[in-house]
């Protein structure tokens, strides 16, 4: 059984269709992202995963259970799932640590406190009050608070915001080593490279409904696209958009005496298929 | 993945977020200076500026320490919370708590262990101001000992109950305190503890009747002044049965409006 399985998700806003049909099947252990600009329905459709909101109409199945249902089962279905928000900014009086701990309370079976300080790379600042905390560092906070559970589904949304890019690659990290201990997370993003590093598949997502869902390399027809070779001949680049591009580089090392001046072989990086795809290019 | 390791109780969590809340309270100075230094500080003031004796063994600064006292369960309760809560709500705080299999009661648990203690910690800092600078006395008579046991349960239960309910209301954490504030210190003017209430407008008396901080002043001067002095009060006695109901009243309603309109996040 998919941990996750949505068929025909609607939410409308006053006249808005927030989030119009939207299908998704995510299953055990896999890293999946949902793509889209600000507005497209990203945020509502996973608020309506992690039961923050009603669906209008849909079905929807997460770890086999409805999210609206309230009552002693959304207790013990809570206890199995961990949810980053995209910002939280508490007063702060509490230390690290102590947040920590309290949250492990919560949980029938957590991780250990220490080693989640670890993890989350926050262990010289486990006594340090929250308030004092950088913008990343407490990002970091909000990870370790969505993980303290041991949780088999874990929502991510937009956790690396704000992160500076060494601190981005120790996200990365931590992320792939939850997938190793069979976690499924579901994360948004406005980073291209973060869904390209870290998905499985991912959904693009504009005005409400699923355009495409798709393993990173293969989104928007980019593994078969055309490839793109560069190079300078007489002072003036050239381009030859080619389905072969070996036989146009064995051709050019044959016309050049030694190096091809300034080759390069381009595919289209997931950002251009994403741009065109959301009809920004 | 899933062991079957039961969750802890609703109270056993409630009793952890209360150690915490108490925690983060004793760390904000605001909220220390505030709740706990304000009333004391105010008790000094009119306490040394208002000298008037209003009948036989009664000073006025008697009086009003018998309405600090009473002010104090609505500034623990009501105030406090109905400015923390937004304030939670707005740096999403509560949205969080909602993620987690923690249950709202805990929740609720955790802010009246919070308002207990730090309603417990101003009562005895005004009764040692009072005693100590203000003549005040306590009470021997086992009878208004109970009195002020059920005065002081009912009265901070009310004004959690209805801070919680209020919590509602502002529509930010950062205004909360303007909108909260003055409904509690227009209270305070109307309900006896600034002036003494038979002194009021009759129409002013009238409409603190309706709020529960006018009873709260009434049943601690039953407490804390002579008995000759019920025959001052506005019915002629201290009206201890009727201040009960009226409270109980209070707190019935609150819970109810507090269930009814608690809400984790703004939208």
């Amino acid at each position: 059984m998919n941990v996750i399985e949505v068929q025909g998700l609607c939410k409308s806003y006053a006249d808005t269709k927030a989030v119009d049909g939207v299908d998704l099947s995510i299953s055990q252990g896999e890293i999946f992202a949902l793509l889209g600009p600000n507005g497209a329905g990203k945020t509502t459709t996973v608020e309506i995963l992690e039961g923050f909101r009603s669906a209008d109409s849909g079905l929807i199945s997460v770890l086999g259970f409805d999210p609206s249902q309230r009552g002693a089962g959304a207790r013990i279905w809570r206890n199995r799932i961990g949810i980053v928000l995209q910002s939280t900014s508490d007063a702060g009086d509490l230390t690290v640590h102590e947040t920590l701990s309290h949250f492990s309370k919560y949980y029938s079976a957590p991780r250990d406190v220490e080693e989640v300080i670890a993890s989350v790379g926050l262990d010289e600042k486990r006594s340090a009050l929250i308030r004092t905390l950088s913008g990343g560092q407490r990002r970091r906070l909000d990870v370790g608070l969505g993980i303290i559970g041991s949780p088999e589904l874990l929502f991510l949304d937009e956790p690396t915001t704000g992160f500076d890019p060494e601190a981005r690659r120790a996200f990365w990290a931590l992320i792939q080593s939850l997938r190793k201990g069979g976690t499924t997370i579901l994360l948004t993003t406005h980073y291209l490279d973060e869904a390209e590093a870290l998905a499985d598949r991912v959904a693009v997502i504009t005005h409400g409904k699923i355009l495409e869902v798709s393993t990173p390399s293969q989104l928007g027809g980019r593994a078969s696209a055309k490839a793109r070779v560069q190079w300078k001949a007489d002072g003036v680049l050239r381009e030859e958009m080619t389905d072969n591009p070996t036989e146009v580089v064995k051709k050019l090392a044959a016309q050049f005496p030694g190096e091809v001046p300034e080759l390069q072989v381009l595919r289209p990086s997931l950002e251009d298929v994403y741009l065109s795809m959301i009809g920004e290019k | 993945m899933s062991e079957k390791k039961t969750l802890p109780t609703t109270v056993a969590l409630g009793v952890a977020r209360g150690g915490l809340e108490i925690r983060q309270f004793m760390r904000q100075r605001e909220s220390v200076v505030f709740t706990l230094a304000f009333p004391i500080i105010l008790l000094a003031i009119f306490g040394s500026v208002f000298k008037t004796t209003l009948a036989e063994g009664v000073t006025f600064s008697r009086y009003f320490v018998a309405g600090m006292i009473a002010s104090g369960l609505v500034n623990t309760g009501f105030q406090q919370l109905a400015i923390i809560i937004p304030m939670e709500r707005e740096f999403g705080s509560l949205k969080r708590l909602r993620g987690t299999p923690m249950h709202v009661a805990s929740y609720f648990i955790g802010k009246s262990i919070l308002v207990f203690v730090s309603m417990a910690i101003q009562v005895v800092l005004l009764l040692a101001a009072g005693i100590i600078f203000f003549g005040v006395n306590l009470p021997t008579d086992p009878y208004k000992w109970l009195t002020f046991t059920w005065l002081i349960i009912l009265g901070s239960a009310a004004s959690t109950a209805l801070g919680i309910a209020f919590a509602a209301v502002p529509k930010s954490g950062r205004g909360a305190s303007a909108v909260v504030s003055p409904v509690v210190i227009v209270l305070q003017f109307f309900s006896g503890v600034f002036f003494v209430f038979t002194d009021l407008p009759g129409w002013m008396q009238q409409v603190a009747a309706l709020f529960p901080l006018k009873w709260m002043t009434q049943g601690m001067r039953s407490v804390f002044l002579p008995d000759s002095f019920a025959a001052r009060e506005v019915a002629g006695t201290w009206e201890t049965q009727r201040t009960f109901l009226i409270l109980l009243a209070w707190l019935i309603a609150g819970i109810f409006l507090a269930i009814r309109t608690f809400k984790w996040s703004r939208d």
